[in-house]
């Protein structure tokens, strides 16, 4: 751990301020107890049948294609909830109307909402003889049991994370800049897209990041409304709990070291965004 | 600036302790009292909950006469292999009644907390109740569903669970493979084909037997649910009347929820005493009238009452073993990895 | 910066009269309120109409059917399980939380954006497989399975499962609160009260505290929400067995299983509930101290 290294540096500044030994000995402990030795335990373990064996289980039709459908579905829904989080965060903190602050603390519902409370609501919603799912069956659209379930899901679970991260951004824009590129004779279409927009790709990005990853790795709210048949509907997560079912714990092992190592990726990506924003935009 | 908060926040740090005191102790009690009590653990498969409510307060009833103790039977349900796997990495079920035997001969390979020769143990193989597969369709079967054949139409929505998890599943598959298997000439490759045409037309795999009722009964997915026979009237029972008919197969096939004990656990816990009795009182009259009435067979007919027996119909049922096998091979090339269903979901897509 | 969250949508008190006209920094009203009518529907479809619906289904047969469904003592079981678990693993990631936050904000030292990185790495992690490594772990086939089952060591499939499963998936709630607070407060206000005699710890209780507290109670609550919450991790470790490991998320699985809707949506309402009321806290907390929780609330 970060304690074994040896410092040609002092490892830390002189500080006044007490306690250091005793808080960062407390978080290594918990960090690695807690964290890092089980999570090890997962790696040892899908190890156990070499990266050969993980380049089988990975490679094998149907792990691919879970696979495939919980990062491609997901990829699909951050996307979603980016544009449409976009929107909102926008209207949130641009516009002023009746029942604005309700709106705002609506979008964290999806934080405190367990899973499993959001799974059975979106199935009964949108299973064929549900509220919405009636309607869309009408026009010959089926969502529930359907790989369009999953995305539906993924979109409530990825919004607040959309959203969130824009938001204060925008709240800090300077309007004098707008108002200068008006005064300057450019359009209202021109300003959003030239002067407003380019520094909040960064945020957009973060929260795309952040909606990608939970909704690669959730499990409770898509199991009720995805149809988890093998080849279309079945996600990464669940995939894990059947190989668990089957007595397979390398396997079960082997895919969640993958789907580790995908959200390891996707933490990296989003601090080299947040490292790109501080040099281009001098914040994050 | 600072000087009001050292006071508010002690009372807050103190409440705080308190609180956390509070949890603990609650945590201490909830352990605590679950070991005071005499207590087993029944780890069964997904749709017996209803059936088990009523078995153990019976036996704990009985078992307060015989001796004097109060005991509680704790049960968990799930899909039977999920369920196997709790036990292999060390739920401490006193007693396993799983819905095939495979999962238990699992449970012996990999944790051998079960004897091997759990089934010479009990009676009847370790069964003390049997069931069968049959069909639940919708009001008047407007598909005109009455045999295995018409799974396999091409216009008809078959509703099952995933066989690598459930044993509903697999006694489905089972059935159907079984079925085409007696019908074509005993010829295996056609057998194989009629369960992947069938396969096709399934549009939801759940992970459980009670998954897929769901998806069928609430969710109104599919046009035919082949479901264990219990399953079938239960759903009439929850559900109404109204909605649903059963349809019987004229063939079907012999299906064996086996119950076993988990000998590690019982020496381990003190309990095999209560455990052994429990799964005596399954063959006991009491127990398989209980059965019977919740539309299992029992192994004793002349235990239950005959209303309960009129409902369950003369089915020609045949045994898988007898054409597959020992469980071990029927495990192995229909369910294993890159068995027959992970061939036919293959070829599927 | 903060300033700026505070104030919600800017609005341009009294020197209208200095700035041109409005509209060359809004859209047009039709843009305007057509992107309302966007973002609206899009809540109200996607948010609201889930909530509406646990509340509508779970009353569907009439307030009698819906108490009843509490009554169970299975229910009774789970909402006292979930209140042990959430009441073991919020105060750990609170005190986990304030040590970590403590050691990273007010030193500096190597390794540190490491650390940062790893503390925030359940976040990343999938609920199943958080639930896996501690089968993996504390498994009678695990790590520390023979250790465990030769001293009689219950862990998953228990309490204590439950609980770490639950520390596990809400770790970095209350830490990744508060280091971007403490340190955007900075080190001179403790070192003035060192400096002025004080020990560290009453140094901690009579300054800093007092600076992070609503930070602190702000991650706390959503700790807690996720905590009580939690599905597919604790579903792993559990074994689902009546009246001892089944939590509120669960019980609402099994409810749901026995076809026993209208208690399934029931015991999912009183978990929406509690959803409701930690944002309608939350939400009052960032309208009246926005200032003292913004640091960190941008990086949620």
């Amino acid at each position: 751990m970060g304690t074994a290294v040896k410092p040609r540096r002092p490892f830390r500044q002189r500080s006044v301020i007490p306690g250091f030994g005793l808080t960062l000995g407390y978080t290594l402990t918990c960090l690695g107890l807690i964290v890092l030795l089980p999570l090890a335990t997962l790696v040892v373990k899908a190890s156990g049948i070499g990266l050969s064996g993980i380049w089988e289980v990975a490679t094998d039709p149907r792990v691919f294609s879970a696979l495939r459908i919980s990062f491609g579905v997901s990829l699909l829904a951050a996307l979603t909830a980016s544009v449409f989080g976009g929107v909102v965060a926008w209207v949130l903190t641009r516009y002023d109307f009746p029942g604005r602050k309700l709106a705002d603390a609506v979008v964290d519902l999806p934080f405190a909402l367990p899973t499993a409370v959001a799974g059975i609501a979106l199935a009964s919603l949108y299973a064929p003889n549900g509220l919405v799912g009636e309607q869309l069956a009408k026009i010959g659209i089926e969502v529930a049991y359907t790989p369009v379930g999953i995305f539906i899901a993924m979109v409530f679970i990825g919004l607040p994370f959309a959203v969130r991260t824009v938001q204060p951004l925008i709240a800090e824009i300077d309007k004098e800049v707008e108002e200068a590129s008006a005064i300057l004779g450019a359009s209202r279409v021109a300003t959003l897209t030239k002067v407003v927009l380019p520094p909040l790709i960064p945020a957009v990005l973060t929260g795309f990041a952040l909606a990608f990853a939970r909704g690669v790795g959730e499990y409770g709210s898509i199991i009720f409304i995805a149809g988890n048949l093998p080849y279309v509907s079945e996600i990464a997560p669940l995939l894990i709990v059947i190989k668990l079912s089957e007595f397979d714990y390398a396997g079960a092992s082997a895919i969640a070291v993958i789907m580790l190592a995908i959200s390891f990726a996707t933490l990296l990506a989003i601090n080299l965004i947040q490292a790109w924003s501080r040099r281009r935009f001098g914040y994050v | 600036m600072f000087d009001g908060n050292p006071i508010k926040l002690g009372a807050v740090t103190q409440r705080r302790a308190a609180l956390l005191g509070l949890a603990l102790a609650a945590g201490l009690a909830l352990t605590g009292g679950a070991r005071a009590q005499s207590e087993i653990l029944n780890v069964s498969y997904d749709p017996t909950r209803e059936l088990y409510r009523d078995i153990n307060a019976a036996f704990s009833e009985e078992w307060k006469a015989k001796t004097g103790e109060t005991i509680t039977v704790r049960a968990a349900h799930g899909g039977s292999g999920a369920q196997a796997r709790t036990v292999i990495d060390g739920i401490p079920a006193d007693v396993v009644t799983l819905g095939i035997p495979s999962d238990i001969d699992a449970i012996v390979k990999l944790s051998k907390k079960i004897s091997p020769d759990w089934r010479s143990k009990l009676p009847n193989d370790g069964l003390p109740y049997t069931s069968t597969v049959v069909f639940l369709v919708r009001k008047g079967n407007p598909k005109g569903v009455k045999d295995w054949a018409d799974l396999a139409k091409p216009d008809v929505k078959v509703i099952t669970p995933n066989p690598k998890t459930s044993a509903g599943g697999r006694w489905n598959f089972l059935a159907a493979w079984g079925y085409a298997y007696e019908k074509d000439g005993k010829d295996k490759e056609k057998a194989n084909a009629f369960v992947g045409q069938l396969y096709k037309n399934v549009p939801v795999l759940d992970t459980g037997a009670r998954g897929s009722t769901v998806t069928f009964a609430q969710r109104g997915l599919g046009d035919v649910l082949p479901t264990w026979e219990n399953e079938a009237f239960l759903v009439l029972e929850e559900f109404g009347k109204d909605k649903f008919d059963i349809v019987v197969p004229p063939t079907s096939i012999y299906a064996e929820p086996p119950v076993a004990l988990v000998d590690a656990n019982v020496d381990k816990k003190g309990t095999r005493k209560q455990a052994e009795a429990y799964l005596q009182f399954l063959y006991s009259d009491k127990a398989q009238a209980i059965f019977a009435k919740h539309h299992y067979r029992p192994i004793k007919r002349e235990a239950a009452k005959a209303e309960d027996l009129a409902l369950l119909p003369e089915i020609k049922l045949f045994k898988i073993e007898d054409i597959q096998g020992s469980w071990d091979e029927i495990q192995k090339a229909n369910f294993d990895n890159g068995g027959l269903f992970d061939q036919l979901s293959k070829a599927g897509r | 910066m903060s300033e700026a969250l505070a104030q919600g949508p800017i609005k341009l008190p009294g020197d209208e009269a200095l700035r041109p006209p409005a509209s060359v920094v809004t859209e047009r009203p039709v843009v305007r309120w057509l992107l309302i009518t966007i973002a609206l529907t899009f809540l109200g479809l996607f948010l609201l109409l889930p909530l509406f619906t646990v509340f509508a289904q779970a009353l569907a047969k009439g307030w009698a059917a819906y108490f009843a469904a509490f009554a169970e003592p299975d229910a009774l079981a789970a909402i006292r399980l979930t209140l042990t678990a959430a009441a073991i693993a919020v105060p750990f990631n609170l005190v986990f939380g304030v040590a970590a936050a403590w050691a990273i904000a007010k030193f500096e030292f190597r390794g540190k954006n490491l650390l940062v990185t790893l503390i925030d790495l359940p976040f990343s992690v999938s609920p199943v497989v958080s639930g896996l490594i501690y089968v993996l772990v504390f498994g009678s086939r695990g790590l520390f399975g023979p250790y465990l089952i030769e001293h009689d060591i219950q862990i998953i499939f228990a309490l204590p499962g439950i609980v770490l499963a639950t520390i596990f998936v809400t770790f970095p709630f209350v830490a990744r609160q508060l280091i971007p607070l403490m340190q955007e407060q900075g080190t001179t206000e403790e070192e003035a009260a060192l400096t002025l005699g004080a020990s560290g710890w009453h140094a901690f209780r009579t300054v800093t505290l007092p600076n992070i507290r609503w930070g602190l109670l702000y991650s706390v609550l959503l700790c807690n929400a996720r905590a009580m919450g939690e599905f597919g991790a604790v579903s792993v470790v559990s074994g689902h067995i009546r009246g001892l490991t089944n939590t509120l998320p669960l019980h609402v699985e099994i409810l749901y299983n026995e076809y026993n809707f209208v208690a399934s949506f029931a015991v999912a309402s009183l978990l929406a509930g509690l959803a409701l009321v930690t944002l309608a806290i939350k939400s009052v907390l960032e309208w009246r101290y926005a200032d003292d929780i913004a640091a960190g609330a941008r990086r949620h």
